[in-house]
């Protein structure tokens, strides 16, 4: 296990240094002139020109000049420091702003989802083919047919503008309670699969031949299912939740554009969309170490929760 | 002709108290969407104490299927129990509540299944999973649970039982995964002991082993037990009596001698006609043609006749009635008497 663990993160560095390459090639590669981008509107100066030229590297040109720089960006990445965006600000700091916000709205996604989606799932699978099993099915399959872009604003105009039911839209600095709406819409879809990959699993395993093993044992209905047909049924779902909270984490542009949220996702959009390219590279980096990680910990608890999984 | 030797005692001799378990006349069914399949047509067999009864079919035959009407374990729907009664100690369990019947499972009667690493939860440490029972049902400590699982893993003889309660299924060899099964099996020291073909996914060898096993625990824990097999050459070492099933319904049932000497159903004339043998050189290997029924059209008469030697026009007009061998053994087939002086001869 520990050599699996050493091995994936030599493996995560790799990862790491090829995505933020391929991210910052993309991002400069079709800007024209990065000077006059950074001044916007204003004219440039002779000799602003020249100072930046030198502190950029600019002047180098062609794929050496690009490694310069992307090389430049790399060391003072491993220094801690993002750079600053072409407003100016510490991407550090607009990070440090935005991560709390979406790892709360992270975290209310999840909960709805393992609230209802697991426990709809798990009823789901019990009582296969039922009442409550054919309307879950209608339903989830409704929410994933839905785009978020389609689900969030319809949530918002009912829920927050007509019956005023949670706040429209988060603001600045967005309590609990703001954030209420969008986790739900942003909880929804990974509840949606969550049911119905836990209804599947239960009802899966309730057919094993363990369970009939566990029958012949005498052990009562509610332990069979709660001890040996749910640890069993978890294991996919706990895997499909671990990657979902990775997803999460790393910012919902559509959720957090829609409801005004000063998240992760938030700040990425606004950044592609005002072509603020330290600024995007800056969260992208970030995001991919967040991904890599939230990977690796799934596989390590998959190890945990299965026996039978060993990684050597 | 060599007369098929009598047996002094009758096949199956009742106590006082009436017979340990007894299936009187049961039927089961299947309801599918394609159809009823008539899994159990009026199957009676019993079990006195510590005897051993091996029940011998092919596979859709219904020996493993009465075997969980017994242990109230089918899967209802689609199996449902149309008729017939299954006495434990003169208490019919079908008439029981499903907690009644909960307290007779693994305490009275235990099964073991065929394919012990899908029987055996794949995530639970094996001590774990015998020791369940013991505190699930006994109520006894983790620590005492513990004790007591190695003991039993001691008893089915799994080498240094005590270091590898903490082992997973997937960790045992086939053979020993067996052992754990059994070792689940005898927590509560059952009265009756199911095998449901306990030996199939087994090597050769690992077979003789766990059926020595078998044969060893029932003696020393004064177990009865009925094993279930679609394999002849297992049975003879182990079992006092054979009851063997063809579509559902028990076609032959007498002691072991007697029927190895002399079977007295074709289908059991079939069966043992068709195992290889080392002292008869150069004979092609009889094979007994044509295929198992389907059970959503069985044929009318005998179930047997399209398959049969034997077969006349009573066959495929009439049902045969269990016919009453004298030496206690029974044959459900309008000419026992004939098959059973042919296999003699």
């Amino acid at each position: 296990m520990f050599r699996f663990i050493l091995r994936r993160l030599l493996q995560m560095v790799l990862a790491f240094f090829g995505t933020t390459l391929i991210v910052y090639a993309l991002m400069f590669a079709g800007q024209g002139d990065p000077i006059q981008a950074l001044a916007g509107e204003r004219p440039v100066t002779a000799a602003q020109r020249a100072y930046l030229t030198e502190k950029y590297h600019l002047d180098a040109t062609g794929v050496g000049g690009f490694f310069y720089r992307y090389f430049d960006y790399l060391k003072n990445l491993l220094r801690g420091d993002l750079g600053q965006s072409l407003t100016g600000r510490q991407i550090g700091d607009i990070l440090a702003a935005a991560w709390p916000v979406t790892v709360k709205l992270a975290l209310i996604a999840m909960a709805v989802t393992v609230v209802f989606g697991v426990t709809a799932g798990v009823i789901a699978g019990i009582r296969r083919a039922g009442v409550f099993d054919n309307s879950t099915l209608v339903l989830t399959l409704l929410v994933l047919g839905i785009p978020t872009i389609v689900l969030a604003p319809l949530a918002q105009y009912f829920l927050g503008v007509k019956w005023q039911l949670f706040p429209p839209t988060a603001g600045a600095e967005p309590d609990l309670y703001a954030l209420l709406l969008p986790g739900i819409v942003l909880g929804s879809l990974s509840l949606a699969t969550a049911l119905r990959l836990t209804r599947t699993s239960v009802a899966e395993n309730l057919r094993a031949d363990y369970v009939r093993t566990a029958r012949s044992k005498g052990l009562v209905k509610r332990r069979i299912v709660s001890v040996h047909v749910l640890r069993n049924s978890l294991i996919p779902v706990v895997t499909f939740l671990g990657v979902e909270l990775g997803n999460l984490m790393s910012g919902a542009i559509i959720t957090e554009g829609v409801f005004n949220i000063p998240g992760v996702g938030f700040n990425l959009f606004r950044g592609i969309r005002t072509e603020d390219g330290p600024l995007v590279v800056g969260i992208v980096s970030v995001l991919v170490v967040v991904y890599l990680v939230s990977n690796l910990v799934v596989d390590v608890l998959y190890a945990v929760l299965d026996p039978r999984i060993r990684y050597e | 002709m060599t007369q098929p030797t009598v047996v002094p005692t009758p096949a199956s001799p009742t106590p006082p108290g009436g017979h340990l378990l007894e299936v009187r006349d049961l039927h089961v069914e299947f309801r599918t969407r394609e159809g009823v399949a008539k899994v159990i047509n009026g199957v009676s067999y019993h079990l006195d104490p510590g005897e051993s009864l091996a029940v011998l079919g092919e596979s859709g035959s219904g020996k493993s299927v009465t075997a969980q009407a017994i242990m109230g374990i089918l899967d209802t729907p689609p199996a449902h129990v149309r008729s017939g009664q299954i006495l434990y100690r003169g208490r019919d369990l079908l008439t029981q509540s499903e907690e009644q019947r909960r307290q007779v499972r693994g305490k009275e009667i235990a099964m073991i299944f065929q394919d012990a690493l899908s029987a055996l939860n794949p995530v639970f440490p094996v001590g774990w999973q015998i020791g369940e029972t013991l505190r699930q049902r006994e109520g006894m400590s983790r620590a005492d649970a513990r004790r007591r699982a190695a003991e039993l893993m001691d008893l089915v003889k799994i080498p240094a039982a005590a270091k590898r309660l903490g082992d997973y299924p997937h960790q045992f060899s086939g053979g020993m995964r067996q052992r754990v099964m059994i070792a689940v099996a005898l927590a509560l020291n059952p009265k009756v002991l199911i095998a449901d073909e306990p030996t199939t996914a087994l090597d050769v060898t690992v077979q003789a082993q766990i059926m020595d096993l078998l044969a060893e625990l029932r003696r020393d824990l004064d177990m009865a037990m009925i094993l279930i097999t679609h394999d002849l050459g297992v049975v003879a070492g182990v079992a006092d009596r054979i009851a063997v099933m063809y579509a559902g319904r028990i076609v032959e049932h007498a002691d072991v001698r007697p029927l190895y000497r002399a079977p007295a159903h074709p289908y059991t004339k079939g069966l043992l006609e068709s195992i290889p043998r080392l002292d008869v050189r150069g004979q092609a290997l009889s094979t007994i043609k044509g295929l198992p029924p389907n059970l959503m059209r069985i044929p009318s008469g005998c179930p047997f006749h399209p398959r049969c030697p034997y077969a006349q026009q009573v066959c495929v007009d009439e049902v045969p009635h269990d016919l009453v061998l004298g030496d206690g053994r029974t044959s459900a087939c309008h000419f026992a008497q004939e098959v059973r002086d042919d296999s003699a001869r």
